[in-house]
């Protein structure tokens, strides 16, 4: 790997300063570490380091049964532990050819569109302090916190839902549960402004993220990115329309896409789908059936022998499981995840290189990665 | 003998007193500003709505270890907290928080000092606590302390120059450098100089947020990128100083400001007789009152912004503050000369 040469000035000899961002960091999103090879503030070189929260996930999946691994899901993204659910369920649908009813499709799309909202507001927070805008965070962690009652009504739980069974919901939406919902989208309307009036048109936002960590569309998909990364850089892939899952080709929304490819368009993509999301929530409150809310699945499930892969479209990118099964026994042979997070993570060595310091943690931001998936 | 030493000494006891202990308040009043922007409470739990909780803060500080790296340099790492702090405080010698008051048959003043160099002291006074942060992150040897103090350094120089340039055209709008004279002639002009200076004001105010390391140009301890800053090595009673020094600091540009560009002690419009109720307010509570609303001011800026990046923070300073305050300058010597 080519790195620019340091200046040597005439007078004082200059020399890299090697820096260690991370793991204990305040603006890692966890722990991510960044060896940064600095000439002064600017980042000559980044190593990006993972693997402090691997768990095995992947392994530990092999050694349990079908309906466990969704407890196991959970623990990937933790700010989106629905949209894994769903993920992984229906790639055990689709290996065992089980019909969800349309009921369970649409809370799915509800509970996933739900789950994006959540996660784009614990990302428009922690981006915003990252830059140094402490209030955004607050407010958004106070929308946040609705959603989050809104799936204790659910489910019972606020983070690692399990919320989802192999071919369907484990119960149905509790009574009175469409309307607050619905109650939420309004607010969910009403506090968008207030982030946007933050940050939008702040002139030091403007300067901070503007052509910073610039990608363009070639790059973007030579990278492997995905969801908000590549669509910021003007590439219109969603799963969610692409390869339609649960009740998407029954709904009508924009993919949200950038021009310029830098961290502040990235960040308006995801002021945008705040607003789709909300889009899908309500068409998809409107036209839910009624209806059985699992579809025929056997007692035991033993998917049959076979391999699949089955992505949808996480709020980070795109979250793909390849799932191989021998037919005999009742875990899979293989269990294999493409977590966006760590594919989008690859490009953040090729952004940070020429910026300073204070970009390397608006790019980590605007990437958007959580280090429970990155590592697994 | 009385007027020359305990007087004095008298005043500097209270001055010191007051001033540390709203530097405390300060911290209070900050944490429940942003807790306010942030719909949020901010501290409840020590005493009625959280007032104790600089007490407790200040015993815990106290209280705790006082780690010393075992690689730092001793020496400097102790003075540097020191070298912050006192800058900060002894800048109040000048500041005038009123004039003279009658109290037991003997007539006060109510400043500590009137030095004829009143502003030039209280320019080179603060320009000393920029050697605090940069010898912290000297002598911390660790990484991220020394961007820090590289950044800070930087940054105060070159605000520095630009409030500096600001102050000038005061002097020259005012004829003088003492404190207590430029109060006078705010009070002789009927006007205060923030009307006859706004761009000056403007300039002595973004100015004044850069040198107290206030958000949105707190690079030097931008948390998010550089983990606290100059102070990450230091703990305890020590890392209270520079926090402390920081709020005190806050605590003189906003006086400074009052002083220079909104009357210091001076009621509103104290040449119309119709608003004589005023005078009911004592002239030390008007400086209070006024310098209360720029500390909230500034509390308010960082509630709202995001931080400014370290090259972009020196383009502000460079290319558009200074050239405007030396425009000003030229601007308010040309109107002198011409108005003579």
């Amino acid at each position: 790997m080519e790195t620019p040469a340091v200046h040597h000035g005439a007078m004082f000899d200059t020399d890299e300063l090697v820096i260690n961002m991370g793991p204990q960091h305040p603006s890692t999103h966890g722990v991510l570490r960044v060896v940064l090879r600095l000439d002064g503030e600017k980042v000559v070189d980044a190593d990006v380091v993972i693997g402090y929260l691997h768990r095995g996930i992947e392994k530990l999946s092999e050694n349990r049964n079908w309906t466990q691994i969704i407890l196991l899901t959970d623990r990937m993204d933790y700010v989106a532990a629905a949209t894994n659910n769903v993920g992984y369920c229906e790639t055990v649908e689709k290996l065992m050819a089980i019909e969800v009813p349309r009921r369970a499709r649409y809370v799915r799309t509800i509970l996933c569109e739900l789950q994006r909202i959540a996660s784009h507001c614990l990302w428009i927070g922690t981006h915003a302090m990252d830059i140094g805008a402490m209030t955004v965070f607050l407010y958004a962690f106070r929308e946040r916190e609705l959603i989050l009652d809104l799936f204790e009504e659910f489910c019972g739980a606020r983070l690692t839902y399990n919320s989802m069974r192999i071919g369907g919901l484990p119960q149905d939406l509790p009574p009175g549960w469409d309307k607050k919902v619905l109650e939420f989208c309004k607010i969910m309307d009403e506090k968008l402004y207030e982030y946007e009036e933050l940050l939008t048109h702040n002139r030091i936002w403007l300067e901070r993220t503007k052509n910073i960590g610039v990608l363009s569309a070639a790059q973007a998909i030579d990278a492997g990115l995905s969801g908000p990364p590549l669509r910021g850089s003007g590439v219109p892939r969603d799963v969610r329309k692409d390869e339609p899952y649960a009740a998407y080709n029954e709904m009508e929304f924009d993919v949200a896409i950038g021009t310029a490819g830098d961290t502040y368009d990235r960040y308006l993509v995801r002021l945008e789908e705040f607003r789709q999301s909300l889009r899908i929530i309500r068409q998809a409150m409107q036209g839910i059936p009624e209806g059985p809310i699992v579809g025929k699945v056997p007692r035991l499930i033993k998917p049959p022998a076979g391999e699949t892969y089955h992505a949808i479209e996480s709020p980070k990118g795109e979250l793909g499981y390849f799932i191989v099964s021998d037919g005999k026994s009742t875990n899979p042979y293989r269990f294999r995840v493409r977590p966006p997070s760590f594919c989008n993570l690859q490009a953040l060595r090729q952004m940070v290189r020429g910026h300073l310091i204070a970009d390397v943690v608006a790019l980590i931001g605007s990437l958007d990665v959580v280090l429970g998936e990155v590592d697994r | 003998m009385i007027d020359l030493f305990v007087v004095p000494l008298l005043k500097i006891l209270v001055v010191l007193n007051v001033t540390l202990v709203c530097v405390t308040y300060m911290v209070l009043l900050e944490r429940k500003v942003i807790a306010w922007a942030q719909s949020r409470l901010g501290p409840m739990r020590v005493g009625p709505y959280g007032v104790l909780q600089p007490i407790a803060d200040a015993v815990k500080l106290m209280i705790k270890e006082d780690i010393t790296p075992t690689r730092a340099d001793k020496w400097v790492f102790t003075a540097a907290p020191v070298i912050s702090m006192v800058p900060a405080l002894i800048v109040y010698a000048v500041i005038p928080f009123g004039p003279e008051v009658t109290l037991f048959g003997r007539t006060f003043t109510l400043y500590i000092a009137d030095i004829n160099v009143g502003l030039l002291y209280i320019v080179s006074v603060a320009s000393v606590g920029v050697y605090g942060i940069i010898l912290a992150g000297y002598a911390s040897n660790s990484k991220f302390p020394l961007l820090a103090s590289l950044r800070a350094s930087a940054q105060l120089i070159s605000y520095e120059v630009a409030v500096t340039l600001t102050l000038v055209s005061v002097i020259l709008v005012a004829g003088s450098l003492s404190m207590v004279e430029i109060v006078r002639a705010q009070e002789h002009s009927h006007v205060w100089f923030g009307f006859i200076q706004p761009l000056a004001f403007g300039i002595f105010f973004i100015g004044g947020l850069a040198e107290t390391n206030r958000a949105p140009f707190d690079l030097p301890e931008a948390e998010q990128e550089l983990t606290g800053g100059f102070h990450t090595e230091y703990s305890g009673m020590r890392f209270a100083l520079f926090f402390l020094a920081e709020y005190a600091n806050m605590i003189v540009v906003s006086s400074v400001a009052t002083t220079l560009f909104f009357g210091g002690w001076l009621r509103p419009f104290p040449n119309v007789a119709a608003l004589n109720f005023l005078g009911i307010i004592p002239s030390w509570a008007w400086f209070g009152i006024k310098s209360f609303v720029f500390l909230y001011i500034f509390v308010w800026v960082r509630a709202t912004l995001p931080r400014y990046r370290y090259d972009q923070l020196m383009r502000l300073g460079w290319k558009v503050l200074i050239p405007l305050a030396i425009i000003n300058l030229v601007v308010t010597g040309i109107v002198k000369v011409a108005l003579m």
